[in-house]
């Protein structure tokens, strides 16, 4: 019962719905709470960055709630780290979102727009929205990964217009979108970070939680 | 890939599903509870719930709905019906909603897609459009359940709402609605291949076959299924708890009647259908 009083905090700061994340967690026997508060990152167990909207409000908002020193302070102790959709995104050097927003650059690489139009030449529909399939990146297990156990090719749920483009080799699986290949998740350390939306993704997606607060243990007993 | 999405629609009415014919004549079907379960469960891609009396009633069985199936249910829910401020969508977003479609709020005042998607992101707003064909053979747009004319022709206002911030737009051909026609193949291909963000076909499906079409030749990204998935749910149901019988025209409902028109089909007879068409889907 060490654990009991694990706690897990996702980060609120204004973009994006916290309820679903937060019931996935509570669904799989996390000790969860939304905060926007910078102390409160600090003393807690592991977090949650969620997110949906534009990169360039998002670091505006992280900025104006002081929350960018607490979030690095927190990677860079090894608390374990949770990144989803603009969670992911937000970790990298620079979205090219409106011109060229800087990131909070705890991952060398950009965020770039999927262009509009595909091979061949018709109508690529952005944003992407609905279930892809995730797959390895040169064969790269996922043991031990919060993608542990998932099936290669199990399909996800994806809302986005950008894309993350890694400069270190830190993918864990990848995605086709209309014949775009793109990186849909990464593994860097304590950081676990992901395109796809693993708490709109059904019973699958509830694994992919299951699994990171296992691997970390974060579960109440 | 592109993988289409299958997309169960539930109109509420109070407490109820109910359903329709061109948006009109509601009859009661159930809990909608219960059916949102079972679509998660047999795979459904999303949900769309449809207040379709907001106006009239308070909105609070609605929120009690979206809150109960949220906690439960981990794919995307959108609400629709009566959204007129920022304030109304913060709340239903709140109650667990992922997405809220718009569309008199945005009839009215366009700039509140703009303001909105600034708000919640693109990806949270869908613009619902409701067309009719015009005796010029023109889709003109309409609200209100397809009671009142916006004063827009259906093209031009989707490639503005697009502009606008609209993450998806969901089609309604009035005229197909509930009638089991299929659903308007002209219309969703011309707002499909005029805007650049996914468009959700609905109005009018009868059958599995009829979402092939909306796909192949209308060019859809996602379908909305109401009669075909509420009728197989029915058949499949053995009870019912009777306290949904006040509302609506159940008279149908008691004598266990299903439409004609509509073949129904569950989630996986109709991704069946799907797969041996080769069209890209989940599964």
């Amino acid at each position: 019962m060490t654990n009991l009083s694990k706690k897990v905090l996702i980060i609120d700061y204004g973009l994006g719905n916290l309820f679903s994340v937060t019931q996935a967690l509570i669904n799989i026997g996390v000790n969860v709470k939304t905060t926007s508060n910078p102390d409160e990152i600090e003393s807690a167990d592991a977090i949650v960055l969620p997110g949906v909207g534009a990169f360039k409000d998002a670091m505006n908002n992280l900025k104006d709630l002081n929350l960018i020193d607490s979030i690095k302070k927190s990677i860079d102790s090894g608390k374990p780290f949770l990144g989803i959709c603009l969670g992911l995104q937000l970790l990298f050097s620079e979205s090219e979102e409106f011109g060229v927003t800087k990131g909070l650059d705890i991952v060398k690489g950009k965020v770039k727009r999927f262009s509009n139009n595909n091979q061949e030449g018709e109508i690529r529909k952005v944003p992407q929205i609905g279930w892809n399939q995730i797959s390895k990146i040169n064969g790269k297990s996922w043991d031990y990964t919060p993608l542990n156990d998932i099936k290669e090719g199990e399909f996800m749920y994806f809302v986005h217009s950008f894309y993350v483009e890694p400069e270190e080799p830190v993918g864990l699986s990848q995605t086709n979108y209309d014949g775009h290949s793109y990186v849909s998740s990464i593994q860097k350390g304590n950081i676990f970070a992901c395109q796809f939306h693993p708490e709109k993704s059904g019973h699958k997606g509830l694994k992919v939680y299951k699994n990171w607060a296992e691997i970390n243990n974060l579960k109440r007993n | 890939m592109k993988n289409i999405r299958i997309i169960p629609r539930l109109d509420i009415k109070g407490p109820n599903l109910v359903k329709g014919i061109h948006l009109e004549g509601l009859r009661v079907l159930g809990k909608p509870e219960d059916f949102a379960r079972c679509y998660y469960e047999n795979g459904a891609d999303e949900l769309f719930f449809q207040d379709t009396v907001a106006s009239l009633y308070d909105r609070n069985s609605l929120q009690d709905i979206i809150t109960k199936t949220a906690k439960e249910i981990f794919i995307p829910l959108t609400v629709g019906g009566g959204l007129r401020t920022i304030d109304d969508i913060r709340n239903v977003l709140r109650a667990g909603a992922d997405k809220v479609a718009i569309n008199t709020a945005a009839v009215k005042n366009p700039y509140f897609i703009r303001e909105a998607s600034l708000k919640f992101g693109s990806s949270t707003i869908v613009v619902a459009i409701e067309a009719i064909k015009g005796s010029d053979g023109r889709y003109l747009a309409f609200t209100d359940n397809g009671r009142e004319y916006s004063g827009l022709e259906v093209v031009s206002w989707a490639r503005k709402v697009e502009e606008l911030g609209a993450g998806e737009i969901v089609i309604t051909s009035v005229d197909k609605e509930g009638t089991g026609e299929g659903y308007d193949l002209d219309l969703i291909r011309l707002v499909s291949e005029s805007v650049t963000v996914p468009v959700i076909a609905h109005g009018g499906a009868s059958c599995p076959e009829n979402i092939v079409q909306a796909i192949r030749y209308g060019k859809a990204d996602a379908v909305a299924i109401a009669s075909i998935l509420h009728y197989s749910v029915m058949k499949s149901f053995v009870t019912y708890s009777c306290d949904y019988r006040e509302e609506g025209n159940t008279t149908f409902l008691n004598a266990g009647k299903i439409p004609k028109m509509i073949k129904p089909s569950s989630l996986s007879d109709i991704r069946a259908v799907l797969i041996k068409e080769n069209i890209p889907t989940r599964f």
